[in-house]
């Protein structure tokens, strides 16, 4: 699914260029369930980011199924990021002005799904987290628990083989933070892989394999999960 | 299916930014009806004096005989110079850039009768060439004095639409007899209302016009009140009237450089004060309107871009779940476009409610009416939507470039 070779990023803000991944080598599988843990600063967001299509690497190479991704138009990035990936923010990202349920159709709008298709999948996503209540709820009337879980519909609603999530639950209560990881839990078994960026040991250990980061290098948990 | 797709994401779009929408639409709408306002009032005041200058007729002279101020040859001053009707075919012959000359005799208390109406009204005796020099056109069915009235001195008359009224009412005039100081005329023609604010001996509409021949055959008067003159090149109106003091100052022995053997109304030197004043006026109205789209264009413009700056992080969050370029920019221009023609439609519309209650105002006889010019309301909507969508467009370009985690953390 993933494989990346000698991944670097570097960051230049004026004068300070700031390495944040420092060759990388990750191979992630199908419908594996893998945690990334890493104290602050270590590059994890960087190399979600990396993974997810949102960014490119400073130097090295990405496969997403065997697609070479440095090779990609921006168009085809933005393709493989509405259909292949599903990303779920720590700060959920939802549009504030758009209700739960117009959160969830953006994918598939930019996706092209005709209206009706389009309403019917939107709600059976937001269905599917729960929240088939909340349809006409903007963020703002909703709590941290319901925005993540309106942000995982709408990751999901383009049925993407890959699910990144940074941090999900780090804006989120422990009884909160463990709804969603179920969900994830329950994504990997329906097949999706899944990434997830925690500093949370007791998630850590739901996952089947721990990738741990330091100073933007992998130190540990690439080998055979 | 795309359209729809926008117009929802664009009701939306609207929905979370009303204020700004509200301000730039407000920005579009008043700059719009502005200019449209002005130019509308601009044309209205033009087209109104143009039509009343037209009453009068256009580049004619008026001359009247007049009484030297200097001895001339022997002669004292403070000698009457009264004009003949032949002095006008003398003028036509003698001065090559002449277009036209109508003596115009006038007679102030004639009396006019049909049936029981009897009226006193000023009586003028005309060549034909007076009614296309003064604009006298006829209403259907009727004409002005022509050559062979002049010539066999018939007894025909041509008469003002109000001296129809007073005389006929509704009755139909073409045709019929009027008894004029005991003398039966026939009405060949009646004047088609116009305008006409100037005059010199009274209004058209109240006056009738006879073949210049037959009125002094019937009055005996050997002298004209009056001619009116044109030259072929209104251009050319100073020479003209320079050669006409020569020539006459020649017949009746004045000294041409003697402006006070004649007297003259020159209506082209109003035209051309006229002119001149409504190039200014335009030229101010322009410099308003310009000044007026510039302001609205500002407005719109810094609007689109703080729009744009703000939304950063949505074009983020859309660029994260799949959006291209193209989606980013055409909504963006979608966007323009949908509050620039609204703006423009309730800008224009708005003009044109203003100017429908214009005549409440009633100003329409200083200011005429109003005339609205589409193109100047397209234009001024052009420039204010091209603001905003350039405004708009380099900022919104500048975010679709970026990548997602670029935008997402502006
Ligand atoms: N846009 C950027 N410009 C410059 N430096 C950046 C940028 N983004 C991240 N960095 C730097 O890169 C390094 C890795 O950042 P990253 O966000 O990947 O860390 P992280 O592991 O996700 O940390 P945290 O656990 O706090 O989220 C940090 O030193 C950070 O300061
Ligand atoms: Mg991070």
């Amino acid at each position: 699914m993933i494989d990346m070779r000698k991944i670097r990023k570097v960051y230049s803000t004026g004068r300070i260029e700031v390495e944040a991944l420092r060759g990388i080598d990750l191979i992630i599988g199908e419908n594996e369930f893998v945690a990334v843990m890493g104290p602050s600063g270590s590059g994890k967001s960087t190399l979600m980011n990396l993974i997810g299509c949102l960014d490119t690497p400073s130097s090295g190479e990405y496969f997403l199924e065997g697609q070479k991704v440095e090779s990609l138009s921006p168009n085809e990035l933005a393709e493989i990021r509405n259909k292949k990936v599903g990303f779920v923010f720590q700060n959920f990202n939802l549009l504030p002005y758009a209700t739960a349920f117009e959160n969830v159709e953006v994918p598939l709008i930019f996706g092209g799904v005709a209206s009706r298709k389009r309403r019917k999948r939107a709600m059976e996503f937001l269905d599917r987290v729960g929240l088939g209540d909340r349809a006409d709820h903007k963020p703002a009337e909703l709590s941290g628990g319901e925005m993540q879980r309106v942000a995982i519909a709408r990751a999901l609603v383009n049925q993407p083989r890959l699910v990144l999530a940074d941090e999900p639950t780090g804006n989120l209560d422990t009884g909160s933070g463990k709804e969603i990881i179920n969900l994830f839990e329950e994504l990997g078994k329906q097949g999706h892989t899944v990434v997830v960026i925690t500093h949370d040991h007791g998630i850590a250990e739901r996952t089947h394999r721990i990738i741990k980061l330091r100073d933007g290098m992998i130190v540990d948990g690439n080998g055979s999960g | 299916m795309q359209v729809v797709m926008y117009i929802s994401q664009f009701l939306r779009d609207m929905r979370s930014q009303k204020l700004r929408t509200l301000l730039t639409l407000f920005g579009i709408i008043w700059g719009t009806a502005a200019v449209v306002l002005l130019m509308a009032i601009g044309k209205g005041i033009h087209a109104e004096n143009q039509r009343q200058m037209h009453g009068l007729g256009e580049g004619i002279v008026i001359l009247w005989g007049g009484r030297t101020s200097q001895p001339f040859e022997g002669f004292g001053k403070g000698r009457r110079i009264p004009l003949r009707e032949e002095d006008a075919h003398l003028l036509k012959r003698e001065i090559r850039e002449m277009w036209g000359v109508s003596p115009e005799y006038s007679r102030w208390s004639t009396h006019m009768k049909y049936k029981d109406n009897a009226v006193t009204q000023n009586m003028v005796g005309i060549y034909p060439i007076f009614g296309e020099m003064r604009n006298i056109i006829p209403e259907m069915g009727g004409r002005f004095i022509n050559r062979i009235d002049l010539e066999q001195k018939k007894r025909v008359v041509f008469i003002g639409d109000q001296l129809k009224k007073d005389l006929f009412g509704e009755e139909e005039a073409i045709g019929k007899y009027i008894i004029i100081d005991n003398v039966p005329f026939l009405v060949v023609g009646v004047l088609k209302e116009k305008e006409q604010d100037s005059s010199y001996s009274g209004r058209d509409e109240n006056k009738a016009f006879v073949p210049a021949s037959t009125f002094a055959a019937m009055y005996g008067y050997r002298y004209v009140n009056d001619m009116i003159f044109k030259p072929t090149d209104p251009r050319q109106t100073e020479l003209v009237k320079e050669k006409v003091y020569q020539v006459l100052g020649k017949k009746y022995k004045f000294d041409p450089a003697d402006k006070e053997a004649l007297s003259m109304w020159d209506t082209t030197e109003m035209a051309k004060f006229l002119t001149y004043f409504f190039l200014a006026f335009r030229i101010f109205l322009v410099a308003i309107g310009t000044a007026t789209l510039i302001v609205g264009g500002i407005g719109v413009s810094n609007i689109m871009h703080v729009v744009v700056e703000e939304r950063t992080k949505e074009v983020g969050i859309k660029m994260s779940l799949g959006a291209k370029k193209a989606h980013v920019l055409l909504q963006f221009i979608f966007e323009t476009f949908v509050i620039t023609f609204v703006g423009g439609t309730v800008g224009f519309l708005f003009s044109v409610g203003v100017i429908k209650l214009f005549p409440v105002f009633g100003l329409e006889e200083y200011l005429g009416t109003p005339q609205i010019t589409y193109t100047t309301a397209l234009i001024a909507v052009g420039i204010l939507g091209l603001v905003g969508l350039i405004s708009g467009y380099f900022p919104a370009r500048r975010a679709a470039n970026l990548n997602p985690v670029q935008a997402l953390k502006l």
